[in-house]
């Protein structure tokens, strides 16, 4: 008599022998994809919160033409936009124990000889610099009556800064600020190459382990659409909030308004 | 920087595989993007849905993971195909021409967007014009389509090449003798990675540099006529 067999069993030795992916074997490691997940999103939220307060101030100071700062934050920004994400990583994680100072300091143990702390360094020097030039845009893109009404009512410059200019040029920023986040997710992918373990980590330690050549990589790429695709969502959710005054107004239902007792 | 001003012969062919990768994948681009306009703006519902998943779906994923996909999972599919039609033997996808499809393929993406903006930015107008001065659908696209749509598409092709530009660095990761692995292999050679990233920066820089220029020229030539608001 052949022995029952379960409906997990028939799927497992489907997705070994017939199933072009071996989904069963995705599935027994999903633990490490979530986990990787996590690190993925843990190094972007990272990136672009620090890079974004390092960002604020550079984009006055680009925005308002501050003399030394300005050429110097403009160089600052020109390098980390004009070069790769990967080279830069680089440069930071093998480049620095090139120099005897840097391997005796105190920044080197618990810092710079770390993987994961590398990679958040590049990441948030690179995230600021695209941060600042789309922020110095907006902040030059504020209406002139709206400074001069803040002038008109007595504010002080840091309250005009604070009330009026940054308020309005975030709102302003808000649809290149989405493209930022999906960029630095799909950036945040390089950090695998240094060992961090995030999502393409999960994916090329599935592969290796098990001699694969599909199943780890498509895997993270459905983890990273459905990231994005959630992200994209919550970016266009917030539009439809912070940006409520620039959409075209919905006139379908006005006259029904008007004939109303 | 004397150690790597002796490691030129190695940089400098780096840097031409780099530049050569870099504007083969963007003529591939360009008619992947083509394609996929035309797809995404095509009368049949099936063939815009074709478009629409091409170029959500590629620009959602990182071009790292598609690229080693496509590199190790295309290779393994490939040899299978073979085995399977017996049409060839085992062949080993060149990391050359797997960067240049990979990266080619994943720009069209960005392309198609950019092109499907800027046809759709023409004045409908015109092209009815066109059409009622008796113009074939060749000769509309030469003379009406294409020059507008190159000046609205400027901008943002500019863009998509310079994040091309960076991402060819990527190719280094599959084994591509590129710029960046050449200076990390020179780098790790003689223990002084830092100067080697520093000239690879400074390289990297240049051709940004001057594709900036070089794309700041072609946008004022092809908005001569323009009035600039």
């Amino acid at each position: 008599m052949e022995p029952e067999r379960t409906f997990s069993d028939y799927l497992r030795s489907f997705s070994e022998g017939a199933s072009p992916l071996d989904f069963m074997l995705v599935y027994d490691h999903l633990d490490r994809f979530f986990y990787g997940a996590l690190v993925t999103l843990e190094l972007t939220f990272l990136a672009l919160a620090l890079g974004g307060l390092l960002a604020i101030p550079m984009a006055i100071a680009r925005a308002y033409k501050t003399p030394f700062l300005n050429p110097a934050i403009w160089g600052f920004t020109y390098l980390f936009r004009g070069t790769p994400l990967l080279v830069q990583l680089y440069l930071i994680y093998y480049g620095l124990g090139q120099f005897e100072t840097v391997r005796e300091s105190f920044l080197w143990d618990p810092l710079l000889s770390s993987p994961w702390w590398c990679v958040l360094i590049a990441f948030v020097l690179n995230s600021s610099a695209y941060t600042t030039e789309f922020l110095r845009g907006a902040i030059e893109t504020t209406p002139a009556g709206e400074i001069e009404a803040a002038k008109a009512c007595g504010m002080s410059p840091f309250t005009r800064m604070r009330l009026v200019v940054l308020p309005s040029a975030f709102r302003r920023a808000l649809p290149a600020y989405s493209n930022e986040v999906i960029f630095t997710i799909h950036g945040s992918a390089i950090a695998s190459l240094v060992t961090v373990q995030d999502l393409l980590g999960a994916g090329r330690w599935l592969n290796g382990r098990y001699y694969l050549a599909y199943e780890g990589f498509v895997t993270a790429m459905v983890f990273y659409m459905v990231i994005v695709f959630i992200i994209t969502r919550i970016f266009k959710l917030a539009e439809k909030r912070y940006l409520r005054h620039l959409r075209a107004r919905d006139t379908t239902d006005a006259p029904a308004l008007v004939s109303q007792p | 920087m004397d150690t790597v001003f002796e490691y030129r012969e190695v940089i400098i062919s780096g840097t031409l595989v780099t530049i050569s990768l870099a504007i083969l994948s963007l003529l591939l681009s360009i008619l992947c993007g083509l394609a996929g306009a035309f797809l995404k703006m095509s009368q049949s519902r099936a063939l815009q849905k074709v478009g629409n998943a091409y170029t959500t779906l590629i620009r959602s994923v990182p071009e790292l993971v598609l690229m080693m996909l496509i590199f190790y999972g295309g290779q393994v599919a490939l040899n299978n195909l073979g085995a399977a039609t017996g049409l060839w033997d085992y062949i080993e996808i060149n990391q050359f021409v797997a960067g240049v499809l990979t990266l080619g393929f994943i720009f069209g993406a960005y392309m198609a967007e950019t092109f499907r903006g800027a046809i759709l930015a023409i004045p409908k107008g015109q092209l009815e014009a066109a059409i009622a001065a008796g113009m074939s659908p060749y000769k509309v696209f030469t003379v009406v389509t294409w020059p507008q749509m190159v000046r609205y598409a400027l901008p943002s092709f500019a863009n998509n090449w310079l994040v091309l530009v960076k991402s060819t660095a990527l190719v280094s990761v599959i084994g591509l003798h590129d710029l960046v692995w050449n200076a990390v292999a020179a780098g790790r050679s003689v223990q002084q990675l830092f100067s080697f990233m520093i000239a690879v920066l400074l390289i990297y820089l240049v051709i940004t540099a001057i594709s900036d220029v070089a794309l700041r020229w072609v946008e004022r030539r092809y908005s001569a006529g323009m009035v600039r608001g």
